[in-house]
């Protein structure tokens, strides 16, 4: 399905990551935003509540976070593709119905704009140190989606890709991004909507009384039942069987967690998309994601003029993690280092998958600002002894 | 009765009289015997059939608790959320589909404690949602915690002296934040709760109707009054039906006069519908009034 060129600004745009991201919504044919004001994600909201009236769709301010949560959920279930954003102490709110989103396996897009913590911490600063939080911030065991953006033009294309993916997943997905991402002003090219790709959301083509909403195990996605069609299905956060109903016992529990983990551990080769740089003969290769990817350039240029041979890798996904890419890599390079606006979340995954096989350092940093680049290089000559 | 007339009788009954809105298939349910919470069901579920709604286009939404259960008994498009939470995600529901009718069937704990800011922002938003609110004056599902209804002296597992807060009076709380329609009847009061049902799924914009429930396995065992029917005798006697009455003159006390009736019914446009009307002053002509999904995605 493609884009309808109602909803696609097509063209050069001069937008902040933000407004490019808003935008990356609405062309996705997002209709439904509940969200909660907090800097620095804001201007994803406002901006969406300014487009939105003329394009048949419905900005609300919600109440808190909790309640943006479930309204997006609602909406979902609906049958409009629905999304939130927040930062911080609002992306604290959102765990627990993240989770219901992940339990009831329900398509919907959340941007966090990360800004420094814990608590009310940095409001107008940057961090990257929600990681982990993203990653096992709601509480039980499932599998997740997070993307970074690293620019106001892939807030853009990746809005539209993480809709894509909870529509072929059934899931909640997370866009990663950051305050200076967020606030970062740039050329965003928005291509025809001809050129957008859209996925669409699979509905089931059983008839009513023969269609259940969890029709599948083992990691395989079930079409969704749409409501007001007379399916008068049932759907609950506690754990449940094929039908929605619950069923209290460790069999049940077993065949629902397995299926959430399954269904992007089995998709990690679709799903997993990282941008590598002269990784060949690399000695050296540097992890990265979001802002953080652009900021360590002069200190990799720098290094590659002296003759270290670095290598890098920037994750567009940073969960699922790349594992199988960086296993790979840790046996023949001497060192990998993680750059992150944090002091060691995505390290650890990267450390435990080179399981001691190169050396591992990590460029961290408490937020607040992005790394000066003599930092990173300082690290790079260590890692190069 | 000869045994030949208890097996024609039994042919004669082939399906309960609620199967069409009862999921059969989850019966029996998990609910205590002499508790509210299936009177008020029934009530709900007549009330649909004497309006005659189309139930492909109703949908209920609970959050967490004895009464979150409802959600999985009604056979209708149905969604068992999380505690507190079922307002705004049927918000989000009933925004996607405004021409469907959302229900939320919630206790006490669930709707105004953890989910009291839900519930006073749907009421001033005046959300077209009918809220139906079975108060047993505790925290049941968990084993009969202080609830912000229970009424002072009253016991509960963690007010083992007795409860010393001033409890929320619903009807208050909910007229004052804005609702169309309030009203209270006990689980006694089934035609007059029924008749409620319907005059609350047929207002527009948010319509809230509370059921003072007997909880007999815990709120009336650790305040020893009696059994689920001694409850409502204890309804009977002391049931008073005040329509119009301000909610403010509605309070309830421990084993005090029971103030029930309709307190409110106005008219007000519902959010939707001043969604339309403000951005229809705005753009004029070029603004389509917002209809939601069709279902068809």
């Amino acid at each position: 399905m493609k884009a309808d060129p109602r909803n696609v600004l097509t063209g050069a745009n001069y937008l902040d990551g933000n407004h490019a991201s808003a935008e990356g919504a609405i062309a996705a044919g997002c209709k439904f935003f509940a969200g909660y004001p907090i800097t620095p994600s804001t201007e994803i909201a406002e901006r969406f509540a300014r487009r939105i009236p003329l394009l048949g769709g419905v900005f609300i301010q919600m109440e808190d976070e909790l309640a943006s949560m479930n309204a997006i959920l609602g909406a979902s279930w609906g049958g409009l593709k629905s999304m939130t954003c927040t930062s911080g102490p609002g992306f604290s709110l959102m765990m627990e119905n993240f989770g219901l989103g992940i339990m009831l396996e329900t398509p919907t897009v959340l941007v966090n704009v990360q800004r420094g913590g814990p608590s009310t911490g940095l409001p107008t600063l940057p961090g990257q140190a929600d990681m982990m939080q993203a990653r096992w911030g709601s509480h039980g065991d499932y599998e997740v989606i997070a993307l970074a953006p690293d620019s106001p033009q892939e807030s853009f294309e990746l809005t539209i890709h993480a809709f894509n993916l909870s529509e072929k997943y059934r899931m909640p997905v997370l866009v990663m991004t950051d305050e200076c991402v967020g606030h970062m002003t740039e050329k965003v090219i928005i291509p025809p909507a001809e050129e957008i790709e859209l996925v669409e959301r699979k509905y089931t083509d059983k008839k009513p009384g023969e269609a259940w909403p969890y029709e599948s195990t083992n990691g395989d996605i079930a079409p969704m039942l749409p409501v007001g069609k007379g399916y008068k299905f049932h759907v609950t956060g506690l754990t449940h069987d094929y039908r929605g109903y619950p069923v209290i016992n460790a069999e049940a529990q077993k065949l629902k967690v397995k299926h959430l983990v399954d269904k992007i551990n089995k998709n990690v080769d679709d799903i997993i998309w990282i941008e590598e740089k002269d990784t060949d003969d690399a000695e050296i290769v540097m992890l990265s994601y979001g802002i953080s990817s652009r900021v360590m350039q002069p200190a990799i240029a720098r290094a590659r003029k002296e003759g270290i041979k670095v290598g890098q890798i920037k994750m567009v996904t940073v969960w699922p993690f790349a594992e199988k890419r960086i296993a790979e890599l840790a046996g023949k390079v001497k060192s990998l280092i993680m750059v992150e606006m944090n002091y060691g979340q995505v390290f650890l995954e990267m450390d435990r998958i080179a399981r001691g096989r190169c050396k591992t350092y990590l460029a961290g940093h408490a937020g607040g600002t992005v790394h000066k680049p003599e930092d990173i290089y300082q690290i790079i000559k260590e890692a190069a002894k | 009765m000869s045994a030949k007339q208890v097996k024609d009788t039994a042919q004669e009954i082939k399906e309960h009289p609620m199967e069409g809105l009862l999921r059969m298939d989850r019966m029996p349910h998990i609910w205590c015997s002499t508790c509210g919470l299936g009177t008020t069901v029934t009530a709900l579920a007549t009330a649909i059939n004497q309006l005659g709604l189309d139930t492909n286009k109703m949908a209920v939404v609970s959050g967490i608790g004895c009464t979150g259960r409802v959600a999985g008994y009604l056979k209708l498009d149905s969604f068992h959320t999380t505690h507190g939470r079922a307002l705004p995600f049927a918000l989000g529901l009933h925004i996607s589909r405004p021409d469907m009718k959302v229900i939320v069937f919630s206790g006490d704990g669930d709707l105004i404690s953890i989910g009291g800011n839900h519930f006073i922002h749907t009421a001033r938003r005046n959300v077209d949602i009918t809220v139906i609110c079975v108060n047993n004056f505790i925290y049941a599902m968990t084993g009969g915690q202080v609830a912000p209804t229970t009424p002072v002296t009253a016991k509960s597992s963690t007010t083992p002296y007795g409860c010393y807060e001033h409890p929320f009076n619903l009807p208050r709380l909910a007229a004052s934040s804005g609702a169309t329609y309030v009203a209270r009847w006990t689980a006694l009061h089934i035609r007059r709760m029924t008749n409620s049902f319907k005059e609350a799924i047929a207002k527009p914009g948010f319509s809230f109707v509370e059921v003072i429930a007997p909880c007999s396995t815990l709120y009336a065992r650790l305040n020893r009054l009696g059994t689920g029917l001694d409850l409502m005798k204890f309804y009977h006697d002391n049931s008073v039906i005040k329509h119009g009455i301000e909610p403010k003159d509605a309070d309830i006390d421990f084993q005090s006069k029971i103030v029930v009736g309709k307190f409110i019914d106005i008219e007000k446009p519902t959010y939707i519908e001043c969604l339309n009307d403000a951005n229809k002053h705005v753009f004029g002509d070029k603004y389509k009034p917002y209809g939601g999904s069709d279902g068809s995605y």
